[in-house]
């Protein structure tokens, strides 16, 4: 068992060993039964080794898997929220280059390690900013002719 | 020799164009810490919707080889290795380095991954149509337990733990099944919309692969990497071929060790690496100055790595069961184009699988030429800063999954199972086994049903799969490698002190 608390174990093979169970579940109740043969297999082995792991945490014998460190979950946890925020709103919401643009800036500056202080700093950051998104746009609106959703702008 | 009746096709100007740029692009990737061989092909399928097969597979293959390659470089001068099958060329090459001997480093290295690549690319060509043509004897239930024995080595040899490692490939399985079912139509798993059409292969691939590393960069938080390059003197190439010549035997181990390591599914590149270099240890009559910055680790390592390129592919071009997640990749970019490799490939689609693999034989060599002139280049690319890195790669991860049928619901899947196999890996679960579970899923379901509907109507379900010589051989090898895998864990924990294997999962996430 690594120094990680044992309860960051038993979320984690908890939610694996509800989703493993739920899918057996499902697998043997749902009708037509023939679409469900394969499922089934495949599920009734999901559900044994997950419920296994589950068992094996609670008993504190898990042996592999540092989990996440607080420090690594607080330097995480901005750049997540932006990463959710922008793939699941803002790509749709606002259209793809202008969410790109946002999420790139806001991602470089929460992580650029260059002084937030020193107007250099943001202008660097505007600049590779633009450079990316000039990239982006010849890559996929030019070559690639990929149409990106347009909402409120591009 | 048909593979000769294909080798001018490699020479055509948009062909030949995209293997230079597949190789120059993949060295430059896989110098870059943090981007891993299979995320750089897994970004780059988008970009071959608009191509000729052949000419994706080119792009893919080049990229595969040389990202491969171009992990040396940092591994060499900044002592990051550029991918896990680089760790071993760190422990010689970047002492090398230190001393002043940078570019006879790089010199050798790339030389004995060319040596290394174009054994393993021969020995593709000339294993891959035999087993093809045995390949062609398989019924539905040797193609089921292939699809299992993919699912369960990769699982097994792959994950640090055994039962993580089956779980993950159950969970890979089990979102195969999502989606509609073939013959009866029913809803199966559809809990989202954005699933309701299955999970594409793609936009799961680059989820699975992508997103990880960027969280990773992102928990590393505003800390500035304090890696240096370290310039290299001029060092005339012409010694660097002596060096290569005098220490053939380590050259030679690395070769065999990569090549048929790379045979086995599921046993990556550094593994290869670390068995070629302490091997070459054992053998060399100069083994007290390995890890003091002596080539013959650098040629081991290197040659070893590439080597087992080609082989890796083996599996999937005549079994379409890919042996390491690059080649599951790479599975990925072919059914894009509706091409589904197996023992027919080589009849349906010839000039499409010659040249691919001609063009992986040429691109050693150029991946040679290349790395020597635009190493330092790609270590100066290697200092990207991580937040820009990051960035970039989560940009092309949304713009890549959405290009793939133009639908959110792509990019959707792709972020969550991202995000999902971010959290998983660091309880101890392995990206590989889920995703080949992802893709041999269908064809396990495909077999299982045939064979069923075959047996009911002949000798029965139990009869059918678990009788004849070839289930038994299959049957045996999913059991030995899941026992092999237990005895080895059992005997690791017994040998290794939890600050090792702390140590070693911090070094390997």
């Amino acid at each position: 068992m690594t120094d990680l608390p044992r309860n960051q174990h038993i979320i984690a093979s908890g939610v694996i060993a509800a989703i493993g169970t739920s899918v057996a579940y499902i697998s043997f109740t749902q009708e037509p039964a023939d679409a469900f043969i394969f499922p089934r297999l495949i599920s009734s082995v999901f559900a044994v080794l997950a419920i296994w792991t589950f068992a094996k945490a609670v008993l504190g014998r898990t042996k592999v898997g540092n989990g996440i460190s607080l420090p690594a979950l607080r330097n995480m946890l901005p750049g997540l929220v932006v990463t959710c925020l922008y793939v699941f709103w803002a790509a749709k919401a606002l259209g793809f280059y202008t969410a790109t643009a946002i999420a790139f800036f806001i991602l470089l500056t929460l992580y650029d390690p260059a002084p937030h202080t020193h107007a250099q700093s943001w202008v660097k950051r505007l600049l590779i900013t633009a450079v990316f998104m000039a990239v982006m746009y010849g890559l996929f609106a030019q070559v690639l002719n990929v149409f990106t959703p347009h909402e409120i702008f591009f | 020799m048909e593979f000769l009746f294909y080798m001018g096709d490699v020479f055509s100007p948009i062909n030949f164009g995209l293997l230079v740029l597949g190789t120059v692009g993949g060295l430059i990737l896989g110098a870059t810490p943090g981007l891993s061989p299979t995320m750089a092909v897994a970004l780059l399928i988008p970009f071959t919707f608009q191509l000729e097969p052949q000419q994706g597979l080119i792009l893919l293959g080049a990229a595969y080889t040389s990202t491969v390659a171009g992990g040396a470089v940092s591994a060499i001068l900044l002592k990051i290795p550029g991918a896990p099958a680089n760790i071993a060329t760190t422990l010689d090459g970047h002492t090398m380095a230190t001393k002043g001997e940078g570019a006879k480093a790089l010199q050798v290295s790339f030389l004995a991954s060319a040596v290394g690549g174009v054994f393993g690319v021969l020995l593709l060509i000339f294993l891959t149509p035999v087993l093809a043509q045995w390949a062609l004897a398989f019924g539905p239930s040797h193609l089921f337990w292939l699809a299992i024995l993919g699912v369960t080595v990769i699982g097994t040899l792959d994950s640090s733990s055994v039962v993580k490692g089956l779980l993950s490939g159950c969970i890979g399985l089990w979102l195969a099944t999502v989606g509609f079912d073939d013959i009866m139509g029913a809803q199966r798993f559809i809990f989202h919309p954005a699933v309701s059409g299955g999970i594409n292969v793609i936009p799961a691939l680059i989820g699975l692969f992508a997103i990880p590393q960027v969280i990773t960069m992102f928990t590393k938080g505003r800390t500035k990497d304090t890696a240096e390059v370290i310039t290299v003197k001029k060092h005339p190439i012409r010694f660097a071929f002596v060096e290569i010549f005098k220490r053939k035997t380590a050259l030679v181990i690395g070769t065999l060790t990569g090549s048929i390591i790379g045979l086995i599914p599921g046993v990556g590149g550094q593994i290869a690496g670390l068995v070629a270099y302490d091997q070459s240890r054992k053998f060399s009559r100069e083994s007290e100055k390995f890890g003091t910055g002596h080539s013959e680790g650098v040629i081991a390592a290197e040659s070893a790595n590439n080597a087992m390129v080609g082989p890796s592919l083996v599996p999937l071009l005549t079994l379409s069961i890919p042996g390491s997640p690059t080649a599951a990749v790479l599975l990925g970019g072919l059914l894009i184009h509706g091409i589904f490799p197996g023992p027919d490939l080589f009849m349906n689609y010839p000039q499409v699988a010659w040249t691919f693999i001609d063009s992986m034989l040429i691109g050693q060599i150029l991946m040679c030429i290349f790395g020597l002139y635009i190493a330092g280049l790609a270590a100066r690319v290697a200092q990207v800063p991580r937040a820009v890195m990051a960035s970039i790669v989560l940009g092309l991860a949304l713009f890549g999954s959405y290009s793939v049928q133009h639908s959110m619901g792509d990019v959707y899947v792709m972020a969550t199972l991202g995000i999902a196999m971010y959290f998983l890996e660091r309880f101890g679960f392995s990206a590989a086994p889920l995703v080949l579970g992802l893709i041999l899923g269908p064809i396990a379901e495909a077999n299982f049903i045939q064979g069923s509907m075959i047996a009911t109507a002949t000798i029965g379900i139990g009869a059918y799969f678990f009788t004849g010589w070839l289930n038994w051989l299959l049957i045996f090898i999913v059991t030995a490698s899941i026992g092999y895998s237990i005895w080895m864990e059992v005997m690791m924990r017994r040998y290794t002190t939890k600050d090792d294997a702390i140590a070693k999962e911090e070094a390997l996430s």
